[in-house]
């Protein structure tokens, strides 16, 4: 129930929130709906209209109506509560609890959830139509939801263990979701396996910081973390890196980003509320939720933190540029987006992080939603089956262009939140990683125009008639496009909107304060470079895809040598390269070739005929007599040994259990009566 | 009645179970001296717990957890020879020797 | 002690009386020549096991034993003892022919086990200490302190309950098959 300690603390920050009432209060209903909704519909599905949809669409339309009411009291007048119930004790001093967070992270993340998932659940009513476990796929489809909820409403580290191996087990269900195919079932079990990998640092993390703090309780261990308690601090860089590890896996860091691309075997809707708001956010919301341990306990763990978070945004935005099926692209531009979060939260800013979190849950929903309507349309993943599709489906075109314009960073919602992530790696020193991130918009405004390009423009490849998607599939689109295109002015620097204020003082309401970093006002050469950057990335793939546009070999040739067609297609600079090379390097290569010849080759022979008959020498005397011994003796005796102690292996269990029970009484023996 | 008269009587139970253990080639009667050798386990428990009182009666606590542990066991066991009975025709472990050199 | 003073009291001819029958029908568990007869042996040294747990103030455990033991798992073994057809006769291929080192390493642990016994508990008396234990105490503490424990057992159970009917189902064998063919 109310936490009195949590209640003092609130004061003693002069944090100043209401509690939100009766819609905080209960709002461990809004967790508990999606997973009745499971039950339901494995029990009934088969038998209404709608295969169950209609119970999931329901209970995500209860949860998105009852988190706009919490958004709107948060906006309003910040809500901050947090109700818990004792389930049991684990071991002596720990107390685990279950129960829910209502707080300015929490709020944000049941939104998304919520919103997201309810229009891609609508969408899925049309999008799966006519699939034979329809049933089942809603009820997966709703266990995803809610053990994201759970996760993200955890008051603790085992709550939010719960949701985070639900989250896992419901991602596993869906991505093998046609498990007919061997690939998709062993795309699920990769999925599965390296999450599995990334969870044992999550729970050793959770274990470790809880054991130092004495609970499990983010509230107290953020305490801690803000007070200096020394026996945190003890443990606090390798709880952090643990931790951090798990947050790896599920949201896709460099090294254990190679699941995602594969958990594009599942439905399309899956894809879209996995990128989007569930699943691959748990590991930034942890980051997010765990913010003061990184920011005052655990410096040192941030430099790896970053570095990795670098190397995910940039790397994984590469591959996307060579990606042909439509959905992998989409998927490692998640990974380049999730290591733009990632970064910046361990850079500091948190606001900044959970901002693009939140701008990219919408447009990245959006351009996935876009790419299985044109799935559907086409019949193929493969982006040369596409093009010209513009004609055809203006609805999802006018979409699409509105989610890759977001995600590129020009204009749209995208804009205001990678400029947020620019400034703050900037005013935080990381001039380095600061210029990475622009590259990387670079990259990722580049593969946008790609895929643009490809699937919209041009002239159609494939062979059936194209379609429109029917309005259950394109209403859900033009409603995450509207979010796509202005969630961006809920947080420009310095501004702060009559009534509603902005999206940092929104976030700022947290159980306990943290010094974040975000900017005070707009950071207008930076984002400058940034929007320029975007802008040349557009302009350089829109010119080199649009051209060939008719031969069907010059489009797949951009798949291989990397930049290979990116220079040919600008060849002067390779001209006047060489010319540059020819006419200066020329005369210098003569004269050291000149030598070479003469006076180096001359020595060169003359040290090799030593070593030559030095070698004659080490190999005929050395190591043919002395070495060469020593090691047929010692195959030998190992041979000896191994064919005299096989004998013991006799495959008769009764010895082996009478060797056993003998081990056992001579060591009790030996420990009773000698030691 | 002395701690050690229960505890003795366990100890000669456990060295028929280790006994027959080793001794039986029929795979269930291997198992019925495994049972032996847990019933021996189970009367040191409650003889400590009758002496040395605890306050949540642990050792009679542990003694149910182990005759539940024990009534898997035997489940689990008798599927698994049944398996090796269908597959092989035999249920002697001394036929069971494919895991030698 | 001595050991007539030990005898002289009554509850130790119980203790005697039970106690080689459960020694007596133990040692002819692991020593029958009848598959039958030992497991049915086997509910003898439960029954005396039992009623060593009743002098032992552990009322709800020795029910418990009687329950599960000699009520469900003697019935589970003398399933298995006739689908697996083993000779219910007598039979002197029962056990394996090297014995000797079997006996001397049990011979080896009691002796070890009674030792140190004797040697770490001496005379310490039983039931001094008072009332048997309640079942009340122990249904608290198995959902208490032992909540998370007990509901990990149940599990286990759920996973045997599973584990052995995939296993134990019949799927027919190559063996089987042809066998089956023949016939």
């Amino acid at each position: 129930m109310f936490d009195l300690a949590f209640i003092a603390a609130q004061e003693a920050h002069e944090i100043h929130a209401g509690d939100g009432g009766w819609w905080a209060d209960t709002a461990g209903i809004m967790l508990a709906l999606p997973l009745v909704a499971f039950l339901l519909i494995l029990a009934f599905g088969k038998r209404m209209k709608y295969q169950g949809g209609e119970i999931a669409i329901g209970a995500l339309a209860i949860n998105a109506l009852w988190a706009s009411v919490l958004m709107v009291l948060n906006m309003t007048e910040g809500v901050l509560t947090q109700t818990t119930f004792v389930i049991g004790r684990i071991g002596s001093g720990l107390v685990f609890e279950l129960g829910w967070v209502v707080d300015g992270l929490s709020i944000l993340m049941y939104f998304l959830v919520s919103v997201v998932g309810l229009l891609v659940f609508i969408y899925a009513v049309g999008y799966m139509k006519g699939d034979r476990r329809l049933p089942w796929f809603f009820a997966a489809f709703s266990l995803f939801a809610g053990a994201m909820l759970v996760l993200v409403g955890a008051p603790n580290l085992v709550q939010l263990i719960i949701g985070w191996e639900g989250v896992g087990l419901a991602s596993y269900l869906l991505i093998g979701f046609y498990w007919e195919d061997l690939a998709n079932v062993k795309a699920g079990n990769k999925a599965f396996l390296v999450n599995k990998v990334a969870d044992v640092g999550l729970v050793l993390g959770a274990i470790i910081v809880a054991l130092a703090v004495g609970s499990f309780d983010f509230f107290d261990i953020n305490e801690a973390a803000i007070s200096g308690n020394a026996e945190l601090g003890a443990v606090a860089v390798v709880g952090a890196l643990l931790l951090f590890f798990g947050a790896m896996g599920k949201s896709a860091v460099f090294p254990l980003h190679i699941w995602l691309p594969d958990a594009m075997a599942g439905p399309t809707p899956v894809s879209a509320l996995m990128h989007a708001a569930t699943m691959v956010t748990a590991g930034v919301y942890l980051m997010a939720r765990m913010f003061p341990l990184y920011q005052n306990m655990a410096q040192e763990a941030r430099t790896p933190m970053i570095i990795l978070g670098a190397i995910t945004l940039f790397g994984a935005g590469l591959l996307a540029l060579v990606a042909k099926d439509i959905k992998r692209l989409l998927a490692y531009s998640t990974v380049s987006q999730l290591g733009y979060m990632m970064t910046v939260i361990a850079a500091g800013g948190y606001t900044a992080g959970m901002f693009h979190l939140f701008t990219h849950a919408f447009f990245k929903a959006l351009l996935f939603l876009c790419a299985g309507s044109v799935i559907h349309a086409v019949h193929s993943n493969n982006m040369s089956d596409m093009g010209g599709l513009r004609k055809y489906m203006p609805r999802t075109y006018w979409t699409w262009i509105a989610g890759s314009l977001a995600l590129a960073g020009v204009g749209l919602s995208g804009f205001w939140s990678k400029d947020e992530i620019l400034s703050t790696l900037g005013n935080e020193g990381y001039q380095i990683v600061m210029w990475v991130a622009i590259a990387g918009a670079f990259v990722t405004a580049f593969y946008m125009a790609r895929a643009t390009v490809l699937t919209f423009h041009g002239s159609y490849e494939g062979e059936r008639e194209p379609h429109e998607s029917p309005s259950v599939m394109t209403v859900p689109l033009i409603l995450l496009a509207i979010p796509t295109a202005f969630a961006g002015l809920l947080n420009i620097p310095g501004v702060s909107w009559p009534v509603i204020g902005n999206f940092t003082e929104w976030l700022a309401v947290r159980i306990v304060p943290m010094g974040d970093h975000h900017a005070e006002s707009i950071d207008w050469l930076i984002g400058g470079i940034g929007l320029l950057a975007a802008v040349a990335g557009i302009a350089v793939g829109w010119a080199i895809f649009s051209k060939d546009r008719d031969s069907q070999e010059d489009r797949d040739l951009f798949e291989i040598p990397v930049f290979y067609p990116l220079f040919r297609r600008g060849y002067y600079i390779d001209d006047v390269a060489l010319g540059a090379v020819g006419a200066t390097i020329g005369p210098i290569a003569r004269f050291v070739d000149w030598t070479n010849t003469h006076i180096l080759d001359a020595i060169v022979n003359g040290v090799g005929m030593a070593i030559k008959y030095l070698g004659g020498f080490v190999y005929g005397i050395i190591d043919q007599r002395g070495v060469d011994g020593v090691v047929h003796g010692v195959s030998a005796i190992a041979d000896g040994a191994g064919s005299v102690l096989r004998r013991m292996q006799t495959g008769q269990v009764q010895q082996y259990a009478a060797s056993f029970v003998a081990g056992a009484l001579i060591l009790v023996v030996v420990f009773v009566f000698v030691l | 009645m002395i701690l050690s008269q229960f505890l003795i009587l366990a100890a000669a139970l456990f060295a028929f179970g280790i006994y027959g253990l080793l001794v039986r080639r029929n795979i269930v009667l291997i198992l019925l001296s495994v049972e032996l050798m847990l019933t021996a386990v189970n009367i040191n428990f409650i003889a400590f717990e009758s002496v040395f009182r605890s306050p949540d009666a642990i050792g009679q606590v542990f003694a149910i957890f182990i005759i539940t542990i024990a009534a898997a066991e035997v489940g689990i066991g008798l599927a698994i020879v049944l398996m090796i009975f269908r597959n092989r025709k035999s249920a002697n472990v001394d036929e069971l020797s494919l895991m030698r050199y | 002690m001595t050991f007539s003073a030990w005898i002289s009291e009554p509850i130790n001819w119980i203790f005697l009386l039970v106690g080689l029958v459960v020694l007596a029908s133990g040692f002819r568990v692991v020593t029958a020549k009848n598959v039958v007869h030992a497991a049915l042996l086997l509910v003898a040294a439960l029954a005396g096991t039992a009623g060593l747990f009743l002098m032992l103030a552990a009322e709800f455990v020795a029910w418990v034993l009687v329950l599960v033991y000699i009520g469900a798992v003697i019935v589970l073994f003398l399933f298995g003892i006739m689908i697996t057809r083993a000779p219910t006769g007598q039979d002197e291929g029962l056990d394996s022919e090297k014995k000797v080192v079997p006996a001397l390493l049990s011979v080896g642990v009691f002796v070890l086990m009674a030792w140190g016994s004797i040697d770490a508990f001496g005379t310490t008396l039983v039931g001094a200490t008072g009332d048997p234990i309640s079942t009340e105490l122990i249904g608290e503490s198995l959902l208490g302190r032992f909540v998370i424990p007990f509901e990990v057992v149940s599990f286990v159970l759920l996973a045997a309950l599973i584990g052995s009917i995939t296993l134990a189902r019949k799927d027919l064998t190559p063996i089987e098959e042809e066998e089956g063919r023949r016939v």
